[in-house]
């Protein structure tokens, strides 16, 4: 089966792939749907900058990037979370794991005839989603809001059914901040939520749609998603002690705590700093730093130096995604060029 | 539908393939045929390949296990087997009481200028596609069931441990309700076939005895196409058994057994959608394959009950 999935998905992008003419140099990449709106818009403005080139990209999830990428059936591919030691074996071959885009995780609720914004600390949420805080005027969460009349309704936690990078940063920073979580669930795109009264959602849309029409329901969506939709999301207070809202900037921020980030280190929740998010993480591009075809290596590498650089950002900032900060941007400028080309 | 007889028989023998656009057409036919038989091997042997590794890992116990943990690679199928079952048979259950209704209504009682216009609306809720309803089960529908539906039920059937229980809105309930919306045009369209073809001489006979049309069409034609309607609802079951994305956004996605029908719950089919394209270890994707797996096998056991049914129903008459 996994080789006729794998049989699949080859003829799909063969086919994608002798659609155009050959006029043109054709990239193929395919991965993750967190990256693909910004990918699009991005893709988009370089060909029409460099009309020789093209790049197709499928969004047919991380792990379909990366099993995609291993059998070499497209140029790169791109996922939420970075190849791990088992997938790099497999790759057989040296591969460089970029980071190209930020996101984040907005705490967004339901709780009606309440107008400001929630507090929650770090140890509230993980009470929340282990399931031992199980009404919204339980003290934990009354302390922290003094002067809102909190209901006293069972709390609905929604989380993502679909595997997501956005559960896994969420799981991530589950486990950072409370070692129950940590030995009870762990850290992943798909978990066993313990929660008794837990809902899973397709899709950041199934979550949004879950929290709007469910008095008392609280989960996590992905920032994009929440700005564009113009949410409310609670304000949490990050490993410093300050409330932060969830922002674009707050995200990036974290980002920029920890500008050495590498397909081994890469967690960003609950990071150091004043105005941190707490609940931030990367999105990855991974290529191989010895492409099989030279020719087609230089223009693969200006690509994705022009993604990670200041040009290729500013559109992840047009379209709501966080941008790298500059720090982060040289790094991953540095990673690149180990490409041989 | 009926039995092969002496004369069928006879028919078969005299009705040789003998001249070459015969033997063309008979070589089209019986291609077709083992085609389909073919594809159907296929995907049985594809499907038991995938789910070797995770067959030998967990053996037996994936059947009857219930915990459903990626991280640790702790799998088991119990929740989404149970939650399969319940919510097609809801489906089936609603959508077979309200089709053969509207399909009786259609074929006898109606008026011709509403029939027409009715079946072709009713037929027009197939051509809907099943992210619709799944769009319109969570916004409109799960909404209606927690405000509505849920606690009318609760007090009146809430003493029962299937309506017991806090109201998420979305569960087994809803799910099974978009199920039953999903497959009532396959009921209704087959059935109203089906009775309409019940020869007019019955209907006629009935009358003449003094029955009122009400009686003519409970005694009378609903007996006599009883087969055919059971054909339609087993058709209409395969479609509900193996219904995905609807299913996915409003069964509240939950791998857990619960009597109450208010709790979210989860289906064989809606894991491997929610699961499949993330899913990178090995083992983990063995483990999706072989839930497709135990669908199938769900599938042919419902269908061979229902052939069984459908024999059993038939000898009586």
């Amino acid at each position: 089966m996994r080789s006729f999935v794998r049989w699949l998905t080859t003829a799909a992008v063969a086919v994608a792939m002798t659609l155009p003419a050959a006029a043109a140099t054709q990239l193929t990449g395919a991965g993750s749907s967190f990256d693909y709106p910004f990918f699009s818009k991005a893709f988009y403005i370089y060909n029409e900058k460099n009309p020789n080139v093209t790049i197709n990209y499928q969004s047919i999830g991380s792990g379909g990037g990366i099993q995609q990428f291993t059998a070499k059936n497209v140029d790169f591919g791109a996922t939420d979370v970075p190849m791990n030691a088992e997938e790099l074996a497999r790759a057989a071959q040296p591969v460089l794991q970029v980071p190209v885009a930020l996101g984040g995780a907005a705490i967004a609720y339901n709780l009606p005839g309440v107008t400001q914004a929630i507090k929650l600390t770090r140890q509230a949420i993980a009470d929340i989603y282990l399931g031992k805080v199980l009404k919204w005027n339980d003290p934990e969460i009354a302390k922290l809001n003094k002067g809102v009349s909190l209901p006293d309704t069972s709390i609905i936690v929604v989380h993502r059914s679909d595997g997501s990078g956005t559960s896994y940063i969420f799981t991530d920073f589950l486990s950072h901040v409370s070692p129950e979580w940590k030995s009870k669930v762990g850290t992943g795109k798909s978990v066993q939520w313990p929660a008794p009264s837990s809902v899973g959602a397709k899709g950041n849309e199934g979550v949004a749609g879950q929290i709007r029409s469910t008095p008392g329901a609280i989960g996590y969506v992905e920032l994009a998603y929440v700005i564009e939709n113009h949410m409310s999301a609670a304000t949490l207070q990050n490993r410093a002690g300050n409330w932060v809202a969830c922002s674009a900037d707050n995200v990036a921020a974290a980002a920029a705590t920890k500008p050495a980030v590498n397909a081994t280190n890469f967690s960003i929740v609950d990071a150091l700093g004043a105005k941190s998010y707490p609940i931030s993480g990367y999105s990855w591009v991974v290529l191989y730093k010895k492409p099989a075809d030279s020719s087609r290596a230089k223009i693969l590498y200006d690509v994705f130096a022009w993604l990670v650089g200041p040009q290729g950002q500013s559109y992840a900032k047009s379209i709501d995604y966080v941008p790298l900060p500059v720090n982060v941007q040289n790094a991953a400028s540095a990673t690149l060029r180990q490409m041989q080309r | 539908m009926t039995p092969s007889t002496g004369s069928d028989g006879a028919f078969r023998r005299v009705a040789r393939f003998v001249s070459p656009v015969d033997r063309g057409f008979a070589a089209i036919v019986y291609g077709g045929s083992f085609l389909f038989a073919l594809l159907i091997v296929g995907l049985f042997v594809e499907l038991v390949l995938g789910s070797w590794p995770s067959i030998v890992a967990f053996g037996p116990s994936f059947i009857w296990k219930s915990s459903w943990d990626p991280i640790t690679s702790k799998f088991g199928a119990l929740p989404m087997i149970y939650g399969t079952v319940v919510t097609s048979f809801i489906g089936i259950a609603l959508a077979g009481f309200v089709g053969i209704m509207a399909a009786v209504f259609l074929a006898d009682f109606a008026p011709r200028w509403l029939a027409a216009p009715l079946s072709f609306l009713i037929e027009l809720l197939a051509a809907v596609p099943s992210v619709v309803y799944g769009l319109w089960g969570l916004f409109v529908l799960s909404p209606f069931v927690r405000t509505a539906i849920g606690p009318l039920l609760q007090k009146v059937l809430g003493w029962t441990p299937l309506f017991s229980g806090p109201i998420y809105g979305v569960g087994l309930l809803t799910a099974g309700i978009i199920l039953a919306l999903m497959i009532v045009p396959t009921v209704t369209a087959i059935s109203r076939d089906v009775i309409a073809a019940i020869p007019r001489d019955l209907r006629e006979a009935s009358m003449a005895l003094g029955s009122t049309k009400w009686e003519m069409a409970t005694r009378v034609v609903l007996p006599a196409a009883k087969v055919g309607i059971f054909g339609a609802c087993i058709l209409a079951l395969g479609r509900a058994l193996g219904e995905t994305i609807a299913v996915t956004m409003v069964i509240g996605n939950r791998p857990e057994i619960s009597a109450s029908l208010f709790a979210p719950s989860y289906t064989l089919a809606s894991v491997i959608a929610n699961e499949f394209t993330e899913a990178t270890t090995s083992i983990y994707i063995s483990a999706l394959i072989e839930l497709g797996l135990i669908l199938f096998v769900v599938s042919v056991i419902v269908n061979a009950l229902a052939r069984l049914m459908i024999w059993s129903v038939r000898g009586s008459t």
